[in-house]
C-alpha cells in the first residue's frame, strides 16, 4: 500500500494544473495516468483558450455574457464569473511558464475570433494550442520534480463511510494491483467521447472519471448535453478546428450558398457550435448536403495565411481526408465532441463525496450548460485544475488517512479474474461499436421521445452484454485487451446516465434538440438534471440553475 | 480491399523469449490507415495485439512504429501509400532503438531520461514581467515549428547514431533544447549550450537526414542541431573535434577552394592528440594500397578568389 497527500488522476491539461498548484502548496501530491502525460487528449485543443484581457479593452463580464448565451442559460453564472475573471491571469501565467503563443505586431499576446464571441478574445498557438500547453504543463511537471505513475490504470475509488479515501490502480507495464491511500482524491480523466461512433474523441477517452464518481456516490449532472462539433472529418470523424472559422472559413452547401447567411445573419459561421451543428444538420436533411456533409472552404485564405495558422489542419485534411485545402473546400459534418455533463462540483472541484474532487471535462461546475463555447474547454481545465489543486491542498493540511488496507482491491481483483475467465463470447470492439452507434443514432444532433426510450433499451442491452466480455489476452503485460473490457464498464455507465438524462429534460436546449419539443422552456426548465446511482438502476433528482446578473433572453446569433 | 499485414509479435511472458512474426489479412477501404488496420485487428481477429495508440490524429503521438521498415505514425499512414504493389505484406515492426516490452510497444524510459536531460523548460530571467515577456511574431511562428514535435519517437527509432552510440542525446531531445535555446524568453543559453557541446551533445550527429524523413510533423531535427552547432560556436565553444572540423573546413574552402583531406582529420581531433592520430594510421596505409590517399602537396582551385570573396561576404553579414 502506498500513500500520497493528493492523488490526481489524469494528466492532462486540468490533471498537470491541479498537480503544479497543489505541490507549490508543499503537499506531498503524485499523479496516476495510464498514458504518458504527454498522450492525454487535451494535446487535441486546437483552437485557443478565451480570456477577457483589461488592458486589451476586452471585459470579463462580456466573456461572462457570451458564455452564459452560449450555455442556453443552463451554465451556473457563479461559476461562470469565476472562470471568465480568472481567465487571463491564467493566460499570462501559461505564457510566463513557456507558452509560445501568437503575438500582435507588438509583440503581445494576439487573439483570433472564436465562436458565439462578440470581441476577439482567444489566444492561441498556430492550431495546436491544446498540444502547445500541454507539453508547457509536462515541463513544469519535470521541472517540480512531481511524482507521476505512468501508464497506470484506475480500477475504482475506495469509499468509506461516504468519504473518498484512496484508489485501487493498476500498473499496465505488469498487471500489479496497487491500494493508493490518499487524503484527496481529484479526477481529471476527461470526457467520454468514446460512447459515441463516430467522436473526435481520442481512443482513451473512455468516461473513467465519471464512472468511477458514479460509483463511489457522487452526482452526474447535465449528461444529456452532448456537444456536436461543426466541422469533424467525414468517415474516421477526426476534429477540423473552430479556428478555420475563426479565421475567416465559410460553410457551404450543395448549391454552393454560405448557408448560416440566413441562420445567423450576425455572426455566420461563427454562432455557436450547437447552433451551426443543427444548421448543418437541416441542410442536410433537406437536402442540401453533399454526401451526408457539407463544405468547409478556407481557399480565400490563401496558402501563406493557411500555412502559418492552421497548418495541422491543412495536414489533417491531406492526411485523413485526401483533400488539400488550399485548393478545395473539405466535406465536413457535425460529429461528438464534448461532454458539456459530468461530475457534479463546485468552484472549487468538490463533489458530494468528500475527499473526492473534479476539474476537466470530467467535471460538470456548469461552466458550459448546454452548450460550451469553442475555446472555452481549456480555460475551463486551467481555471479548475488550479482551484481544485489548491483547495485539496489546503484540506489535506487538517485531515488523516481513512483507515484502510490492501483488502481494498478485492472487489477489483475478483472483477478482473471474472472477466479473464469468461468464455469465447461477446467482443469488446463488437459490443462497444454497436453502443457507440446506436447512441450517434438515438442521441445526436436531432432526438424525439421515441429516439431516447431506444436509446435506453439500447443501454439496457449493452450493460448485459459488457458481462460477458471474452478477454482473449490473458497476459499480465500491457493487457490492453483486459483495460478495454474494464473501460467498456465505465463507458456503459456514461452512457446510460446521458440517455437517463435525456429522457426527462422535456424541452430543447443547448445541445439537446428534440424534434417533438422545439422549444425553450424557461419556466420549467430551468434546472440541471442529476443521475446518481442506485442498487439495480439509478435515480433522478433535479437542482436550478444559478443565474446571478444575466436573466435568459432569446437566444439569436 | 484485402491487406495483407505481418507484424511482429513479442510475448514478455514467453517461455522462449523470442519474437516472430504474424499475418493477419483485414479488409480495409482506400481511406484506411495503417492504425486503421491494426485496430481492427485487434477488435475483431487477435486482442492479443498490443500496440499504443489513443487520437488517430497525429497529435498524440502514441503510435509511432516501423512500417516496412521505417518509423511513422500509423494512424496518418495511408494503406494505399504503404501497400506493396506484388500483394506481399505491409510489414509492422516496434520503433527501433528503444527495448521492446510486448509486441509493438516499446520502454520510452530511455527516451524521457534524455529529455529530462537537457533541462526542457523555460529559464527566463530575474526580471518577471508584469504580463506577458513581449516577443516578437516571427520568433514564436519560428518556434512553432519545433513546439509542434509530438514527441513520438519516429525520429529516435531511426537515428542510425543511436543505433551504435546510446550515449546520443538523440533528435528528439536536441530540437527541444534548441526550441528553448532559440526562445527570446529564455536565458540560460550559457549553460544549455556548455552541456550541449559535451560528448553525446551536438557533435555526434551524423547529419544522414533520417529524422527529417522520418518525423511525421516537420520537425526537421537535424536542421535544428546544426543551428546548435552554430549557436554552440558562436558562444566561443570550439574546443571539439566537431567545432574544430567545421573551422578547419570552412578554413580549407576559403583558402585554397578545395578540401585538404590529408589535413583536415589532423585538424579535426588536434595534432597533439596522439591516441587519435596513431589510430589514423591504418586508414592512411589502407588508402596509400588503395591508391586513395588526398594528395600531399595541397593545390589551390582557380577560383579560389571567387570562393574568398563569397565567404567574406557571408561573415561580414554575421
Amino acid at each position: 500500500m502506498i500513500d500520497h497527500d493528493v492523488l490526481i488522476i489524469g494528466a492532462g491539461l486540468a490533471g498537470l494544473r491541479a498537480a503544479l498548484c497543489a505541490k507549490e502548496q508543499g503537499v506531498d501530491v503524485a499523479v496516476v495516468t495510464k498514458v504518458h502525460p504527454v498522450r492525454s487528449h487535451s494535446n487535441a485543443a486546437q483552437g485557443g483558450i478565451n480570456a477577457a484581457l483589461t488592458d486589451r479593452g476586452d471585459d470579463w463580464r462580456d466573456h461572462a455574457y457570451d458564455t452564459i448565451k452560449g450555455s442556453d442559460f443552463l451554465g451556473d453564472q457563479d461559476a461562470i464569473e469565476v472562470m471568465c475573471r480568472e481567465a487571463g491571469d491564467e493566460v499570462i501565467s501559461m505564457e510566463n511558464m513557456g507558452a509560445i503563443f501568437n503575438r500582435d505586431e507588438n509583440g503581445n499576446l494576439g487573439t483570433r475570433n472564436f465562436g458565439g464571441q462578440r470581441e476577439a478574445r482567444t489566444f492561441f498557438v498556430a492550431d495546436f494550442t491544446g498540444q502547445a500547453l500541454l507539453h508547457v504543463l509536462y515541463e513544469q511537471i519535470v521541472k517540480a520534480g512531481a511524482f507521476v505513475y505512468e501508464e497506470w490504470f484506475v480500477l475504482s475509488l475506495i469509499v468509506r463511510d461516504g468519504k473518498c479515501g484512496g484508489v485501487v490502480m493498476m500498473d499496465i507495464k505488469t498487471g500489479k494491483i496497487e491500494v493508493v491511500r490518499a487524503k484527496a482524491v481529484i479526477l481529471a480523466t476527461g470526457g467520454l467521447g468514446r460512447v459515441f461512433e463516430p467522436s473526435t474523441n481520442a481512443l482513451i477517452c473512455t468516461g473513467d472519471g465519471m464512472s468511477l464518481a458514479y460509483r463511489a456516490g457522487a452526482e452526474l449532472m447535465d449528461m444529456e448535453m452532448v456537444q456536436y462539433h461543426p466541422t469533424t472529418l467525414k468517415g474516421s470523424g477526426v476534429l477540423l478546428s473552430e479556428a478555420a472559422r475563426g479565421e475567416g472559413a465559410y460553410l457551404l452547401n450543395s448549391e454552393n450558398e454560405r448557408f448560416m447567411l440566413k441562420y445567423a445573419p450576425e455572426f455566420k459561421e461563427l454562432a455557436s457550435r450547437d447552433v451551426v451543428s443543427r444548421c448543418e444538420q437541416t441542410e442536410i436533411d433537406e437536402g442540401r448536403g453533399i454526401d451526408g456533409c457539407v463544405l468547409l472552404d478556407v481557399r480565400h485564405l490563401g496558402e501563406k495565411y493557411i500555412n502559418e495558422r492552421l497548418s495541422q489542419i491543412r495536414e489533417l485534411g491531406i492526411d485523413f481526408a485526401n483533400v488539400d485545402m488550399v485548393k478545395e473546400p473539405v466535406p465536413v459534418m457535425p460529429g461528438m465532441h464534448y461532454a458539456m455533463g459530468g461530475v457534479k462540483a463546485d468552484i472549487d472541484g468538490k463533489t458530494a463525496v468528500p475527499g473526492l474532487y473534479a476539474a476537466g471535462e470530467v467535471a460538470c461546475i456548469s461552466v458550459h450548460g448546454g452548450n460550451r463555447l469553442g475555446a472555452n474547454s481549456l480555460l475551463d481545465t486551467l481555471v479548475f485544475g488550479r482551484r481544485s489543486g489548491i483547495h485539496a491542498a489546503e484540506m489535506v493540511k487538517s485531515v488523516k488517512h481513512l483507515s484502510i488496507d490492501d483488502s481494498a482491491a478485492q472487489d477489483d481483483i475478483k472483477q478482473i479474474n471474472q472477466l479473464l475467465s469468461n468464455e469465447k463470447n461477446e467482443s469488446f470492439g463488437k459490443v462497444r461499436l454497436d453502443m457507440g452507434t446506436g447512441m450517434k443514432k438515438h442521441l445526436g444532433v436531432y432526438r424525439d421521445q421515441s429516439s431516447m426510450e431506444k436509446a435506453l433499451e439500447l443501454v439496457k442491452d449493452i450493460k448485459e452484454r459488457a458481462k460477458s466480455i471474452y478477454v482473449a489476452d490473458k497476459t499480465k503485460t500491457f493487457n490492453t485487451n483486459l483495460m478495454f473490457s474494464i473501460e467498456l464498464g465505465f463507458m456503459t455507465e456514461c452512457a446510460e446516465a446521458i440517455a437517463a438524462s435525456a429522457i426527462q429534460r422535456q424541452e430543447s436546449r443547448g445541445a439537446h434538440t428534440r424534434t417533438d419539443k422545439p422549444d425553450r422552456d424557461d419556466e420549467n426548465w430551468l434546472k440541471h438534471i442529476l443521475v446518481t446511482k442506485a442498487e439495480e438502476s439509478h435515480d433522478i433528482s433535479f437542482l436550478d440553475v444559478i443565474i446571478t446578473d444575466w436573466e435568459p433572453v432569446i437566444r439569436q446569433y | 480491399m484485402e491487406v495483407i499485414f505481418k507484424v511482429q509479435r513479442f510475448d514478455p511472458e514467453s517461455t522462449d523469449l523470442v519474437s516472430h512474426f504474424q499475418e493477419y489479412n483485414v479488409q480495409l477501404t482506400d481511406s484506411s490507415t495503417v492504425l486503421d488496420g491494426l485496430i481492427k485487428i485487434r477488435e475483431e481477429d487477435d486482442g492479443t495485439l498490443s500496440l499504443r495508440c489513443s487520437c488517430r490524429a497525429a497529435i498524440c503521438g502514441s503510435c509511432a512504429m516501423r512500417i516496412n521498415g521505417e518509423a511513422g505514425l500509423a494512424c496518418n499512414t495511408k494503406i494505399i501509400d504503404v501497400m506493396p504493389q506484388d500483394g506481399s505484406p505491409i510489414v509492422i515492426e516496434p520503433a527501433g532503438n528503444l527495448p521492446v516490452i510486448k509486441d509493438l510497444i516499446v520502454d520510452f524510459q530511455p527516451f524521457w531520461a534524455k529529455f529530462k536531460a537537457v533541462e526542457p523548460w523555460l529559464q527566463p530571467g530575474d526580471i518577471q514581467p508584469e504580463g506577458e515577456y513581449i516577443a516578437p511574431e516571427e520568433d514564436m511562428v519560428h518556434l512553432a515549428g519545433v513546439v509542434s514535435c509530438i514527441l513520438c519517437g519516429a525520429c529516435v527509432s531511426d537515428c542510425t547514431v543511436l543505433e551504435v552510440d546510446d550515449s546520443f542525446l538523440g533528435p528528439a531531445a536536441l530540437a527541444k533544447a534548441y526550441r528553448f535555446s532559440r526562445d527570446p524568453r529564455d536565458e540560460s543559453d550559457d549553460q544549455r549550450l556548455a552541456q550541449l557541446n559535451e560528448p553525446g551533445g551536438v557533435w555526434d550527429c551524423t547529419r544522414c537526414m533520417k529524422c527529417v524523413e522520418v518525423c511525421p510533423k516537420g520537425v526537421d531535427p537535424m536542421d535544428r542541431i546544426m543551428l546548435l552547432r552554430e549557436k554552440v560556436m558562436d558562444a566561443g565553444h570550439n574546443n571539439t573535434s566537431g567545432a574544430r572540423h567545421a573551422n578547419a573546413f570552412a578554413k580549407f574552402l576559403k583558402n585554397s577552394g578545395w578540401l585538404d583531406e590529408l589535413k583536415l582529420p589532423v585538424m579535426s581531433f588536434g595534432i597533439f592528440n596522439i591516441k587519435a592520430m596513431i589510430g589514423l594510421i591504418p586508414l592512411g596505409i589502407k588508402s596509400q594500397l588503395a591508391g586513395k590517399r588526398p594528395p600531399i602537396f595541397h593545390h589551390k582551385l582557380s577560383s579560389a578568389k571567387e570562393i574568398k570573396k563569397i565567404f567574406e561576404k557571408v561573415e561580414s553579414k554575421k
